[in-house]
């Protein structure tokens, strides 16, 4: 089911200064996306998926053209705006899981919850139902170092879930994960992309992503090469 | 909020144990440092005062500008009328005269022939009088040796080291041969009735304590006194309240043509102890600073180790929507309470330990066994208003210092840019 189109990226430039160099991470770089998208940035290392996914996610500025996520320009927006864009809209998922480790799972659940000023009890209901999607209920008082990485994955899931995002980035997200593991999080995801009609976007080079994909669009030296429609 | 972000300060220790301790340390070694200066300072100015300089002290000036002579013949007269209006007119003061001499003691065999001979400094104090405080002043019971205080006139102490140089048993006639204030030979025998220590070097070398009525008779000065010594009845030196007295006196008493008037000097006044307390404070000020610098770097040190090592919390925080403004107050937040705690905690161990220096102090005799400073042989600490807060303070800055700087390290990077950490 697609939607309207949430994001509009145009004529977009990254370049990266290196000393008195700089070098072109993105070269004209036009895609959209509608809500609602199971989407994956693929090409080889250094493509430059990450380098698009955190200019979409409003984590760093492009140099020259613009990307418009949900009706804003994030190269306007200020720090502040950048972190109520995030908050309220976007879920990160990333390779290294990155929980808090002094947290239990519960709280690292709750943290974005907490953020947008919930109640208590929205905030109970809200993390046990995210837990509930994942199946690790049972490891709400859980510490990270007590999770395996599956698990730990699944807990950043439920994460960026909780707040239903209406998009869901997520870099390399299966690259420390095995066979079994990757795809258990991936039918997740797409469970939750078809039941929530949450927007996922990937950067990815797994094979294992590539396969649950609905759409790919190929990056190779910062240019868009391919955009094909799957299945 | 406020909860979540307790919570994970008390789990991890890197951030609450650790830092806590670090700072109550350095603030306990401040602490310390600083009321050990201030007690060796107060014990000097203390000794000085009891058996030299007084609060404040009364002499000619005749008598002030060659003091180191001990020029009896330029001596206060009429005592009596000026301490009963100095009794009157500063009441807050204990005052006492004084007669500082110098001399040979001259000690006879039985025939009278002498059997030895030393030079002899001297200090003439009142100790028979039932109201005088000079016997406690100048610890006269605790430093007795052998025999007892004298009790009638004509009876003397004795450093106990000077009389065993002399090989003077107790209760030996001595005789001590000085000038009168005349300018006469003055002669004078005296009944040794014990020996005395005082555990300053200074003093213990060659000293006779005798009566001020018994010098004042061998030396044909009656009512005359060197010195009149004040002494603050609080026990402690203020200077403050001794330049204002010594102001007002002088003011009354003192004329500058006349150079038999009495002039009052205070402690600062005399033998460049002002300039001695000054450098002193000085050099307090200086070792306390090296030493806050030093605990500002290692607290410092601890505030970016914390910060880098929370890169990610701090990056997974932002990717969450955390404002950068927000996290950054939240991190200062937590130092400042970091600080308090640990600061609270080094000053009052600081405290406890100084109030039992001061209390009990301790021994460092063996180190000052040739010195001639006037400074007793136990060291102590004192516990002064400054010792409340000398360490707090900059364990706290230094603390929220290390944090602040750290986390601007932080911000000074591009957003994306911790994420890039955050994947390695
Ligand atoms: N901060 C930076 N400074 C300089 N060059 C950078 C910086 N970040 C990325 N690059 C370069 O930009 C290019 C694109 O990087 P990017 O991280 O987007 O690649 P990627 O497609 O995500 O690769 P991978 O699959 O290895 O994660 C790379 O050549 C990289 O070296
Ligand atoms: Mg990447």
């Amino acid at each position: 089911m697609k939607g309207s189109e949430i994001i509009k990226v145009h004529g977009l430039i990254k370049d990266y200064s290196m000393g008195k160099q700089s070098f072109r991470a993105l070269n004209d770089v036009n895609m959209s996306v509608c809500s609602g998208e199971f989407t994956g940035l693929v090409g080889p290392s250094g493509s430059g998926k990450t380098t698009l996914l955190n200019i979409i996610g409003a984590l760093d500025n492009p140099t020259e053209g613009d990307a418009v996520v949900l009706g804003k320009d994030v190269n306007s927006l200020s720090q502040a705006e950048g972190a109520l864009l995030r908050n309220e809209s976007l879920g990160f998922i990333f390779q290294t899981y990155n929980l808090l480790p002094v947290y239990t799972v519960y709280e690292n659940v709750e943290f974005p919850l907490l953020l947008l000023k919930k109640s208590k009890q929205e905030r109970n209901e809200a993390v046990m139902k995210a837990l509930e999607w994942v199946g690790l209920t049972a490891k709400a008082k859980s510490k990270p170092n007590q999770l395996s990485g599956g698990e730990s994955q699944r807990v950043a899931v439920a994460r960026a879930m909780v707040k239903l995002p209406k998009i869901v980035l997520a870099d390399e997200p299966t690259a420390n994960l095995d066979a079994a593991n990757s795809h258990n999080i991936l039918k997740m995801m797409l469970k939750l992309n078809e039941e929530l009609n949450t927007t996922f976007i990937f950067a990815t080079h797994d094979e294992k992503v590539i396969a649950y994909l609905k759409r790919k669009v190929v990056l190779s030296d910062g240019k868009i090469i391919d955009d094909i429609t799957l299945n | 909020m406020i909860k979540f972000l307790l919570v994970g300060l008390l789990r991890d220790r890197h951030r609450s144990l650790f830092p806590v301790t670090v700072v109550s340390l350095g603030v306990i070694l401040t602490t310390l440092l600083y009321s050990f200066m201030s007690g060796m300072m107060n014990d000097l100015i203390d000794s000085t005062s009891r058996f030299d300089s007084g609060h404040v002290k009364i002499m000619t000036s005749a008598y002030h500008e060659l003091e180191n002579q001990l020029p009896n013949d330029l001596a206060l007269t009429s005592t009596g009328s000026l301490l009963a209006s100095l009794k009157k007119s500063y009441p807050g003061y204990d005052w006492t005269a004084r007669i500082k001499f110098a001399g040979l003691l001259d000690v006879p065999d039985e025939n009278g022939e002498t059997k030895s001979q030393s030079p002899v400094f001297g200090l003439g104090v009142d100790l028979l009088d039932k109201s005088s405080h000079e016997v406690e002043r100048l610890n006269l019971r605790k430093a007795l040796i052998r025999g007892r205080l004298p009790e009638k006139p004509g009876e003397v102490l004795l450093s106990d080291k000077f009389a065993r140089k002399l090989a003077l048993g107790l209760n030996h006639k001595v005789t001590l041969v000085s000038t009168s204030s005349g300018g006469a030979m003055a002669v004078q025998n005296f009944i040794l009735c014990g020996t005395v220590e005082f555990g300053i070097t200074a003093m213990d070398n060659g000293a006779m304590i005798a009566d001020l009525s018994d010098i004042r008779f061998a030396l044909e000065m009656p009512d005359g006194a060197g010195e009149i010594l004040g002494f603050n009845k609080s026990k402690f030196y203020s200077s403050e309240n001794a330049g204002k007295t010594a102001a007002d006196f002088n003011g009354k008493f003192f004329n500058p043509q006349d150079k038999f008037s009495p002039l009052m000097l205070t402690l600062e006044d005399q033998n460049g102890m002002g300039e001695y307390i000054q450098y002193a404070d000085s050099m307090g000020f200086i070792i306390v600073g090296i030493f806050l610098i030093a605990m500002s770097a290692v607290l410092l040190n601890a505030g970016l180790m914390s910060g880098i090592r929370r890169y990610g919390e701090v990056g997974v925080r932002l990717a969450m929507g955390e404002p950068k403004g927000h996290i950054y107050k939240t991190l200062i937040y937590e130092s400042v309470l970091i600080g308090i705690l640990g600061s609270f905690i080094g000053t009052s161990i600081g405290l406890l330990i100084g109030y039992y220096f001061q209390q009990v102090g301790f021994d460092i005799s063996g180190s000052l066994r040739n010195s001639s400073i006037m400074m007793s042989n136990v060291l102590r600490a004192r516990i002064s208003l400054t010792s409340f807060y000398i360490g707090f303070f900059p364990g706290l800055i230094a603390t929220t210092l290390g944090t602040a700087l750290s986390g601007i390290q932080i911000f000074k990077r591009q957003t994306a840019q911790l994420f890039k950490e955050l994947e390695t």
